[in-house]
């Protein structure tokens, strides 16, 4: 067996791990990574211009894949940089490995050039991290970084290796599976626990099903489709599981939560019987959890990971699994027992639902003169045909769009729903866009969140990615100004974007193509212009939207899911 | 509700500030935490006393059990078990005090293990309230140092936590 460097081992185990692109960003600490990165061609580097971007793309090439994503930086700074991406792939569950430099091992703790404690700063915002002070230690780590970040409840990892390890040679041995006695998760749920859950979903009289991104997330969303149609049930789908039910089906009711639907709210609230999929009663998705727990209703809950059960509701027939294996198991029993719900009792609480539904919560008032948000999004989806996938930054345009654009497939909605990132949609979109080349790529965003990571207009030049970047430019943080409009007394603190850059020509100056669109009736025709005419270059449009609009419905923070603020309500 | 909370942890780097950042970064509370090796070094024994409703307990348990570095967790105050700390207390020990420090330290079944003319280290081993009252017994403008290990507990009888 040959000997190899550290370094050697760290670019042989990427291989190993078919992964096809790495993120990231030079320096001391990394120098002999990205040498030994030099001297082969299966593993494409993309150099990003800021080491949270390169995290975010990871991140976002994880989300719109079923792979684990991967960034390289270097010591100090290039890991604190990387700490928003790391946090934000925690917070929503995403498979992403993070390999940083150290100094060498014998600097460590002397306060070096580019020295932090990079396992100490992001322990608390990782599922788990190493840092490998030996090179016969390194490639077993990393099979373990991959293992653990993708299996269970996946989550960032992060490897920090000193520069001497790099350096240092010793045999190349790659196990192929991996056994840790501290680490088993669970994966098939209790079958009698899934019977019983079977038996209550049978007995209800107003049923819902409630489903987040952990359905995304264990690739389950053919199975959730299967079973929902098979019971007739309505279904919402949070912000994180977009997509995993059709969101043009019927039996949709929308988005639950803070800003979801009349429908998708009310039926959360007053059904006897809610059959939760990896989810997590999220604040932003049940508000206050007293107001909710303070109706009774049964509650199933299937999730692969134990502490997000009965952690801010009580659960009644908890289930711990893997969710498509779980679901496939109840359709199997449903389909044994033969049985269905009681027609009679489903017909009438649909019955009620189409009445909350008749209120038609997200239309919003047209406007001649300006552009309305809500439409950029309608025309949005109108003109990519439903097939786009699409990432967005964080704020207003962020809840837009995932109200108007609907999702009929997983993985076509990318966007930070946890940690709420600002910043995250144009990495988002570089990720996305190199993992799926044939598909349009879109990154919905305001003129606040995309200067947050702006610089990577640069990187998608560099790699030709041919992203549309949708500008809802209403001069504000919408969603701050929307609060301080509701309950600040309309004190605009520092809400207002001033001194804007001129978007077009910034594109212009990262060589890319910027249209603005000022009229209702320009709309469509420049997304049919950068959708088609422009279809392979980077088209950045700037819509100067509505200053005043707001997101509805809205339910205020602390408040519970009924209390809902519609649009005529103002 | 006061808990003991045993775990078995790999003998890793930072395995113990990722159980103490857990209970820090979710508002847990820790009243005492003691860890050392096992009779395993690859193996640490963590013993953590902390307060709770039923429901922060549970959630302490599956948190603790989703580190990564954590191998087995038990609530040891769940069922019967046996709980001690020991304590090291420096007392003054001048004219007729001698007498009765050496006499409470009987009492409480501690040994007196430093003496110098002017000053006692007493040890004892006993269950945490039983050294809170120790403590109380003795005159405190007496006490000059006191260092106690915190609680460290096992079940009794065939009650064993191993990998």
């Amino acid at each position: 067996m040959t000997m190899m460097t550290g370094a050697e081992i760290v670019i042989r185990c990427l291989q190993e791990e078919k992964v096809e692109y790495v993120f990231g960003y030079p320096g001391g600490a990394v120098l002999h990574i990205y040498d030994a990165l030099f001297k082969q061609d299966q593993v494409k580097h993309v150099l990003v211009r800021h080491e949270q971007a390169a995290v975010h793309a990871a991140d976002g090439l994880a989300r719109s894949s079923n792979r684990v994503g991967v960034a390289l930086v270097t010591s100090g700074p290039g890991a604190t940089n990387a700490v928003t991406g790391i946090a934000t792939a925690y917070m929503d569950s995403i498979p992403v490995v993070v390999i940083s430099g150290q100094v060498p091992n014998d600097y460590i703790g002397q306060d070096a050039f580019q020295e932090c404690d990079t396992v100490g700063i992001t322990r608390p915002c990782v599922k788990h991290n190493f840092l490998v002070n030996d090179v016969h230690k390194l490639a077993l780590t990393l099979k373990k970084a991959f293992y653990i970040a993708n299996s269970g409840r996946p989550g960032p990892v992060v490897v920090d290796i000193p520069k001497d390890v790099t350096a240092a040679k010793c045999k190349f041995e790659y196990p192929e599976a991996i056994q840790m006695r501290s680490y088993n998760p669970v994966v098939k749920g209790h079958l009698g626990q899934i019977r019983k859950a079977v038996h209550l979903l049978l007995e209800a009289r107003r049923p819902m099903i409630y489903t987040g991104g952990g359905v995304i997330l264990a690739n389950g969303a053919e199975q959730l489709t299967r079973l929902t149609r098979r019971l007739g049930f309505p279904i919402t789908n949070t912000l994180m599981g977009l997509g995993a039910f059709p969101a043009t089906d019927p039996q949709f009711l929308g988005m639950p939560g803070m800003h979801g639907t009349v429908e998708a709210n009310l039926a959360m609230q007053h059904c006897d019987v809610l059959l939760a999929i990896g989810a997590r009663f999220d604040d932003r998705v049940i508000g206050n959890p007293d107001n909710f727990a303070s109706i009774p209703r049964k509650i199933i809950h299937v999730d692969i990971d134990p502490s997000s059960i009965s952690k801010r509701v009580k659960v009644d027939i908890p289930i711990v699994g893997n969710v498509p294996d779980v679901i496939e198991e109840m359709i199997r029993l449903l389909d044994a027992g033969n049985a269905a719900p009681d027609a009679q009792a489903l017909a009438a609480w649909w019955k009620e639902i189409a009445a909350w539904r008749a209120k038609q919560c997200m239309k919003y008032a047209r406007k001649k003169n300006v552009i309305m948000p809500q439409y950029v999004i309608e025309k949005l989806y109108e003109v990519t045909a439903g097939k786009a996938i699409v990432t967005s930054d964080v704020g207003q345009h962020q809840m837009w769009a995932a109200q108007y654009y609907k999702f009929d497939e997983p993985r076509r909605w990318i966007n930070s729903g946890g940690l709420g990132t600002m910043g995250v949609g144009l990495p988002y979109a570089m990720g996305a866009a190199l993992q799926h080349p044939e598909m349009p790529i879109v990154c919905v965003t305001g003129e606040g969140s995309i200067q947050m990571c702006i610089q990577e207009l640069s990187t998608a030049k560099q790699f030709r990615l041919p992203i549309k970047i949708i500008n809802l430019n209403n001069r504000y943080l919408g969603m701050v100004r929307q609060w301080q409009e509701m309950f600040y007394g309309s004190r605009y603190s520092e809400s207002y974007m001033d001194s804007l850059p001129d978007f077009v020509k910034l594109a212009e100056a990262y060589g890319h193509v910027g249209i603005r669109v000022e009229r209702p009736e320009d709309v469509e025709p420049a997304l049919r212009k950068a959708f088609i005419d422009h279809r392979d270059d980077l088209v950045f449009i700037d819509f100067i939207t509505d200053q005043k609009a707001n997101v509805f419905p809205m339910v205020a923070a602390g408040k519970g899911l009924a209390d809902m603020i519609l649009t005529e309500d103002l | 509700m006061r808990h003991i909370i045993s775990i078995l942890l790999e003998n890793e780097a930072g395995a113990l500030s990722r159980v103490a950042g857990l209970f820090s970064a979710r508002a847990y509370n820790i009243e005492t935490l003691t860890v050392a090796p096992t009779e395993d070094v690859s193996l640490s024994r963590l013993t953590i006393v902390t307060t709770g409703t039923d429901a922060v307990i549970e959630q302490i348990t599956k948190q603790l059990n989703k580190l990564i570095d954590v191998i087995k967790v038990v609530d040891l105050s769940e069922a019967a078990h046996i709980e001690r700390e020991l304590m090291l207390i420096k007392v003054r020990a001048t004219g007729k005090d001698r007498e009765e420090l050496k006499r409470l330290a009987d009492i409480f079944r501690g040994h007196i293990i430093d003496v110098t003319e002017s000053t006692y280290v007493i040890e004892l081993t006993a269950s945490g309230s039983k050294l809170d009252s120790f403590i109380q017994a003795i005159d405190a403008g007496l006490i000059l140092e006191t260092v106690r290990t915190g609680v460290c507990g096992i079940g009794r009888g065939e009650r064993i936590l191993k990998v």
